[in-house]
């Protein structure tokens, strides 16, 4: 019997356990829409395709599964480009399926062609053009076992029209195997072996924890490393939920805004275990004089990421739930005897750091941003998921909001991409429907896809959207400050939609205060009510992000309050 | 840092696209590329990329891991950690007044090369060899007046028994 290529792909996609599309039709995806219609997928109608793809990252960020977007050729297809190289920063596997012209027009500036292949080649982990019919099972195959596979990423698809319609046997594959991808799961347990007895002679230890601890599902071995061998925790922006932002180990983040305590401890450390970490630039400041006191060692399954930026002493190339299951093991058979008291001076050290040198800000009778996050956290209980846009409300968020468990915490951290917070609450809002998903944004940012609300109301996604209305461009205008006499060159946002009425058009509600006493009960409320909401919060126009190390400064150097 | 000059044997899945991520690879992360061969091997969805590029140690090490993670990458082998063969091919057309024809042969003569093409006023020579073979012909003949020159950029294999 023969398919249509349509019928082909949603049955790849049925088999790969697709529940939930993201996606925008047009003309060259017409006949996938059709036959979409008549499958039990869910698809969610995103109002712009860049959004589509920010929602498939929070679903797969919140789920743990792999995210799916389906857009037409052209504009839909390049609409989709920050959305793609924002999930190939931070390895999170979406497929992308795009739309082409008709296979005899490729070539030919047909209507609506573009070489989105060509265009996503550098921020795709892989992408095809499909050029048989008799290749596109096998190819959707393959791309869901490369995006979820190894170091995850975003893999695209692009399927001409023609082959939409053309018609094929149903051939695929029980096991993907390809000769030229073959990702190192298991680690070398002899360079494990030394990592025990570097832990085992560490007066200073610090585990630097990353985005791969939530990508490899390895917070319950992370904790219990760092609990077993009494060792302090730290992490990227990534990495936070991977470990608990409550547990006494905790150091905060690391790095540009990094916590006093965190960017100390590494620079004192004299063992640096870094698991799922890529060293980006925000992180180690001034490269030769990160953690230049520690044998560093480096777990991660991309052996691109190692030796990449910092030399590293004891490489293991894994995956790192498994490295840490079996580096555990070997720690329980050498039995680690009265390390909490050998120990004991490094944490006191760090306990004086927290005590004298706290995050810190002071409430006035103005809203500190600070003091929104604080209050969010605590109505919240520190479970809701938080999506986050970019600038200083990112920063806040990963400040304030202790976060504890992994797949809460959903920010585009290596693009940095404003306008993320929204799509990609609604992405994790889809995922988990009885979860509170909470958007931590600025007034820049939610302008940048604020069009989504459309989307949240449509599908009755009950996502909150706080932001924190400083009417400038806060992390600019924080750069502008410090680095530029306060020359505030086209920082102001000084007209900005009434953020209530706003939500009301699209039939969300809207809520504002600009009075500290009110925050708590404007976030009970917004929070209260199962509707898509925006509570607006007026805040201190010119309040800055501390610690701060100016960019390429040691992390050492940390501008404080 | 030290730079020195590698040559990588690269071989890739022969597919449409591939040449083109290695290239954008290079472009992309800043790396050199001083020449790039790319042919068919005795498997034909198997091709061969002999690249040659100029770093450090550590510039080296990365471009190596990161072309294997190209997906459609299947081996990278850095020839110059090994004992390796290097050929290049080199067509030089270069001009040949009636005086100077004699000297000309000769020295084609010297490098084993061959006069692939007659023209009233040239001669057209197919020299191969390692790259320093190539250079010392061009000295040679420079004084005749070279008009024009193509070559093939290197090709290389590791040498085993
Ligand atoms: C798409 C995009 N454009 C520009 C930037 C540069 N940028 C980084 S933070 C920032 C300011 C963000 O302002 P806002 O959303 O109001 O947040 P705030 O910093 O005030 O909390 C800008 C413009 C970016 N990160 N992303």
């Amino acid at each position: 019997m023969e398919f249509t290529g349509a019928q082909i792909l949603m049955k790849v996609l049925k088999e790969e356990g697709v529940d939930t599309i993201f996606g925008y039709p047009g003309g060259a995806v017409i006949d996938l829409y059709d036959e979409l219609g008549r499958t039990d997928i869910n698809h969610i109608l995103v109002r712009h395709e860049q959004g589509a793809v920010h929602a498939a990252d929070g679903y797969a960020r919140a789920s743990g599964k792999t995210g799916v977007c389906l857009v037409t050729s052209g504009p839909g297809a390049t609409n989709t480009v920050t959305g793609i190289a924002s999930a190939y920063s931070d390895s999170i596997p979406v497929v992308v399926i795009t739309g082409q012209v008709p296979s005899k027009l490729i070539g030919n500036d047909a209507f609506q062609e573009v070489d989105i292949v060509g265009i996503t080649r550098p921020c795709t982990k892989h992408n095809y053009l499909v050029k048989d019919i008799k290749d596109l099972a096998y190819i959707v195959k393959e791309a869901f076992y490369i995006a979820a596979s190894g170091r995850p990423g975003p893999v695209l698809i692009d399927i001409p029209k023609d082959l939409t319609v053309a018609l094929a046997k149903y051939e695929v594959p029980d096991k993907i195997e390809l000769k030229s991808y073959n990702p190192t799961y298991q680690p070398n347990v002899k360079q494990l072996q030394k990592v025990v007895q570097l832990i085992q002679k560490a007066k200073k230890p610090v585990i630097f924890a990353g985005g791969g601890i939530i990508l490899s599902k390895a917070s319950e071995q992370l904790t219990t490393l760092a609990k077993r061998s009494s060792i302090p925790v730290t992490g990227s922006l990534m990495g936070l939920g991977g470990f608990p932002g409550t547990d006494s180990l905790w150091l905060g983040m690391l790095g540009m805004h990094g916590t006093y305590r965190a960017n100390m401890a590494v620079s004192e450390a004299d063992l640096l275990i870094a698991v799922g970490v890529r060293f980006d630039d925000r992180v180690t400041g001034k490269l030769d004089e990160f953690a230049a006191n520690a044998t560093i060692v480096q777990i991660d399954i991309d052996p691109t990421s190692i030796h990449k930026n910092i030399p590293v002493s004891v490489p293991v190339v894994g995956d790192a739930k498994i490295s840490l299951e079996i580096l555990n093991q070997l720690i329980e058979k050498q039995g680690f005897k009265d390390i909490e008291t050998q120990r004991k001076p490094w944490l006191d050290t760090i306990y004086n750091w927290k005590k004298e040198t706290p995050l810190t800000y002071k409430q006035t009778d103005i809203i500190k941003p600070q003091f929104v996050v604080e209050q969010l956290y605590e109505v919240t209980n520190g479970e809701a998921i938080i999506t986050t846009e970019v600038g200083q409300n990112q920063m806040w968020a990963a400040q304030y909001y202790h976060l504890s468990k992994p797949n809460h915490w959903i920010t585009s951290g290596g693009l940095g991409v404003m306008g993320f917070g929204l799509p990609a609450a609604i992405g994790a809002q889809v995922a988990c429907p009885d979860k509170t998903v909470v958007d931590i944004a600025g007034d820049g940012s939610i302008q940048m896809n604020s069009q989504e609300l459309a989307t949240a109301v449509q599908y009755g996604l009950p996502v909150k959207i706080v932001i924190l209305n400083n009417r400038f461009l806060g992390m600019v205008r924080q750069w502008q400050e410090l680095f530029y006499d306060k020359r505030y060159s086209h920082t102001k946002m000084e007209h900005a939609p009434d953020f209530i009425k706003l939500a009301e058009a699209y039939g969300a509600v809207g809520l504002r205060t600009e009075k500290p006493s009110e925050v708590k009960d404007v976030l009970k409320k917004g929070l209260s009510i199962p509707k898509t909401v925006i509570m607006e919060f007026i805040v201190d126009r010119e309040e800055s992000v501390y610690p701060m190390v100016p960019a390429g400064a040691p992390i050492t150097q940390m501008l404080l309050v | 840092m030290a730079e020195k000059r590698h040559i990588f044997s690269i071989l890739v899945d022969n597919k449409p696209g591939v040449l083109s991520g290695i290239v954008g690879l290079f472009s992309g992360r800043g790396y050199n590329i001083e020449s790039l061969c790319v042919a068919e091997t005795n498997e034909p969805d198997v091709s061969r990329i002999t690249m040659v590029s100029i770093g450090a140690k550590p510039v080296i090490e990365q471009i190596k891991k990161q072309l294997y993670k190209l997906i459609n990458v299947i081996k990278v082998n850095d020839l110059t950690e090994t004992e390796y063969v290097q050929r290049e091919l080199i067509l030089i057309k270069v001009t040949a007044k009636q005086d100077q024809r004699a000297e000309i042969l000769r020295i084609v003569d010297i490098f084993r090369g061959k006069i692939v093409d007659v023209g009233f006023e040239h001669y057209t020579i197919e020299v191969t060899g390692p790259v320093e073979k190539l250079a010392a012909i061009l000295k040679m003949l420079k004084p005749m007046g070279i008009k024009d020159v193509a070559r093939t950029g290197n090709i290389a294999l590791p040498r085993n028994l």
